[in-house]
């Protein structure tokens, strides 16, 4: 029933105002990312300047919730959003495979947090969650929790390799328990990435874990969100599962990239009822 | 009288939610005509009876169209234009009959945005839902008889199976055209002409689909559609000139046509009412089942005869479950079933609002507590919120009679033995679905309990190619798939 109601919920035809708050609230729910091997401190300083103003012709578009960048790259981050609404978040635990021993595990967060990440996204072991080893996942999800300090700790369960709905839930409710803020699809490494009933389950299990503990825990769906239309989907997904409360940047993100533009083209769109040559929109 | 206090909504059941705007399909984009003849011989044609009746909005009240009502000459006129077809038809060759059913099947899919909105106008149902299941399935339907209708002989090795003639035809107003799909494809498809009767609340589109059938070369007296009321149905039924008379509807009805049948050398099959039971067990996916039985029993408002509109939940996890029931049905969004965002839409009649109402109330009355969540329903047309019972026992009414709304009765149970008891015990036995993550438990249910379709971890699933219909009272004979073309041969054993 996870794919009939993603199905049902796809269908939902949001118009006119209801379109222009979704997608004003989607602008401020991004983490505008870039992981790439090639990335260098001036492509984050680009993309940082991008997030704090995404639209340099409007002034009332929000800023978007953060940047998320490689350690090496956090400094870099922070010297331009400091001072801003947007929040720096590093990728950590040996991103994107977390293979790695958990001691350098920790010093990584350590080291991202000391240069000014405010937000870290780790990833879980996927090799000792699918050999049934849940304690070590857990122990490691609760290591790097203490690690990270205040800083808000994302949890991605990359579940595009665990292989079932079941195992999304189970990992979903492990991370949680472990001290996760938010619970998060995917590294955007691995194909597939974020999906509608994927989200669907892991939004579940938050309401779930709400429910028992009183805890609210965020969501972050991120690779493959590249569309306004797509994100729309998510957001009433997450409406019609969570309600309002959930629908804030304290609680929901979308990790992308290009995104970014396509929300801007269509509340250009929506305004003016032409659509704005790409040219008119600044790529970081 | 009981209002059940424990279920008034809490901090996590009634969540604030984002506000969609209305987003309105087109009324306009199916053609209401001012006055809708009869179609008989390939034609539209005044009636004989010289009677006109008003098709209404459920949603609105409004008016829609003048319909008109065939009488006994009209019935003699269509069965008699059905009969003077008949040879030819049969005598056609099979791939003639595969390429007319191909291209209603093509011309459907092509107008199906039109019939959506005409079914949803005349019905009251969601536009979604005529939109993504109804119209779907009906063109399904043609494309996969279409197939069939020069491959019979295949279907039925050894046998030689040949049309039964003329069928008459009688079909319910809560899936208008899917029902009249459901009629007319395989009788098409094995060679019979047909006469049908839709519902006098949902006469359109049925209507429609004469016109369509004729556009795709269908010769004239091959299908006739004569809309009209139970009067119209039994001088149907009872004609002569009919030669097989499918029927679905209400059981009272069906037994009705039975007595009246014996002995006058017709065949007959009958799908009628049901009580529907879901079964979920503790080790259910909790939130799925929860999907599935607001689908099963919220799907068309509840109109629906194979509706699972009984909730059997195993004790352990009764309270927890109802809570996620509850939560889950202050999301539904009731009201105008033109909005594409509606999930529960109009009540088909004054007479069937009547008739839940009544029921419903017998529940409160006989001690069950209800709960519905907080919604504004429209001030006219025909409307009623989504509900549930809990402290329900078997001896209610409203777990015993099928009320054909949004109801959902909710019991509970101990061990499976008791679930396979009291999902049985009723004269009902159309449809029910299981809930569990154990396969074998799924086995040794569907084994045992008493239902023409027996859903495992899904609910009101349909395709053409499956068999459907129901044992007990819920009727015999089955539609679709092969054993659905074998209700209109002769010859195939």
């Amino acid at each position: 029933m996870v794919e009939e109601r993603v199905a049902a919920l796809s269908t939902r035809s949001i118009k006119r105002e209801a379109k222009m708050w979704a997608l004003r609230a989607a602008i401020s729910m991004t983490d505008l990312t870039t992981l790439e091997g090639m990335d260098t401190r001036d492509k984050v300083r680009q993309l940082c300047h991008k997030a704090i103003r995404p639209d340099p012709t409007d002034f009332s578009i929000p800023p978007v919730a953060a940047v998320c960048v490689y350690p090496n790259l956090v400094g870099a981050a922070a010297e331009v959003v400091g001072g801003s609404a947007v929040k720096v978040a590093a990728v950590s635990t040996y991103f994107p495979s977390g293979q790695a021993p958990l001691d350098l595990k920790i010093a990584e967060t350590t080291q991202v947090v000391a240069d000014g990440a405010d937000e870290v996204d780790m990833v879980i072991d996927r090799g000792a969650f699918l050999a049934g080893d849940y304690v070590k996942v857990f122990a490691e999800v609760a290591a790097v929790r203490e690690a990270a300090g205040d800083a808000c700790l994302k949890v991605i369960l990359e579940t595009g390799e665990l292989g079932s709905y079941d195992n999304v839930r189970r990992a979903s409710t492990l991370a949680m328990a472990a001290g996760a803020d938010f619970i998060k699809t995917s590294t955007g490494k691995v194909s597939p990435a974020a999906t509608l009933p994927v989200t669907l389950v892991m939004l579940e299990s938050i309401r779930d874990f709400y429910r028992n503990t009183g805890r609210a825990v965020g969501m972050k769906p991120a690779g493959g969100i590249s569309s306004a239309k797509q994100a729309i989907r998510w957001l009433v997904l997450l409406n019609e599962t969570l309600g309002l409360e959930w629908m804030t940047p304290q609680r929901f993100r979308f990790g992308a990239s290009s995104l970014l533009n396509d929300l801007l083209m269509q509340i250009r769109w929506l305004g003016t009822e032409r659509y704005q040559s790409p040219d008119y929109f600044t790529r970081a | 009288m009981g209002v059940d206090d424990t279920l008034a909504p809490r901090p996590d059941a009634g969540l604030p939610m984002w506000e969609y705007q209305e987003s309105r399909e087109n009324p306009d984009l199916a053609e209401v005509r001012d006055r809708s003849g009869l179609w008989i011989n390939g034609e539209e044609t005044e009636p004989l009876s010289g009677k006109w009746f008003s098709t209404i909005e459920p949603a609105t009240e409004g008016h829609l169209s003048m319909v008109a009502e065939a009488g006994p000459a009209d019935v003699d006129r269509a069965v008699g234009a059905a009969r003077d077809a008949a040879a030819e038809w049969a005598g056609l060759p099979p791939i003639e009959r595969a390429k007319s059913l191909f291209r209603i099947a093509r011309l459907i899919q092509e107008r199906s945005r039109e019939l959506a909105v005409l079914d949803t106008r005349d019905g009251g149902k969601p536009i979604r839902e005529a939109r993504d299941t109804d119209l779907p399935l009906v063109a399904a339907h043609f494309f996969y008889h279409a197939g069939w209708a020069d491959k019979l002989e295949y279907a039925f090795p050894g046998a030689a199976p040949r049309p039964l003639g003329v069928v008459g035809q009688v079909i319910p107003w809560n899936f208008p055209l899917l029902m009249a799909a459901w009629k007319v494809a395989p009788a098409l498809a094995t060679g019979n002409t047909v006469v049908l009767k839709p519902a006098e609340t949902t006469p359109l589109s049925a209507l429609r689909l004469a016109e369509i059938a004729a556009e795709a070369g269908l010769p004239p007296g091959v299908l006739n559609v004569i809309p009209g009321a139970g009067e119209t149905g039994a001088e149907l039924v009872g004609h002569p000139g009919v030669d097989k008379v499918a029927f679905t509807g209400s059981t009272q009805v069906g037994k009705e046509i039975r007595r009246r049948l014996a002995g006058s050398g017709k065949a007959l099959t009958l799908e009628l009412g049901g009580k529907g039971a879901h079964l979920v067990f503790e080790d259910a996916p909790l939130d799925q089942a929860v999907e599935g039985v607001v689908n099963g029993i919220f799907f068309n408002q509840g109109q629906v005869c194979c509706a699972g509109s009984r909730l059997l939940v195993q004790e352990s996890i009764a309270s927890e479950f109802v809570d996620r029931l509850r939560r889950r049905l202050s999301t539904l969004r009731v009201g105008d079933p033109l909005d594409k965002n509606t999930d529960i839409g109009a009540i088909n009649s004054a007479a069937q609002l009547r008739r839940i109402t009544e029921l419903v109330e017998s529940g409160q009355e006989e001690g069950a507590l209800i709960y519905q969540p907080p919604c504004d329903l429209p001030e006219r047309g025909f409307w009623f919120p989504p509900t549930l019972f809990t402290d329900v026992s078997q001896s209610h009414r409203i777990a015993r009679e099928e009320i054909f709304g949004p109801v959902l009765s909710i019991l509970t149970f101990r061990t499976p033995d008791e679930a396979v008891e009291r999902a049985n015990n009723t004269p009902y036995g159309l449809a029910s679905g299981v809930w569990t993550s154990k396969g074998s438990r799924i086995l040794w249910m569907a084994d045992r309990l008493a239902a023409g379709v027996v859903w495992a971890n899904t609910y009101n699933k349909f395709d053409p190619a499956s068999p459907f219909g129901g044992v007990k009272e819920s009727g015999f004979g089955r539609e679709g798939g092969r054993h659905g073309l074998a209700a209109y041969l002769r010859g195939v054993g």
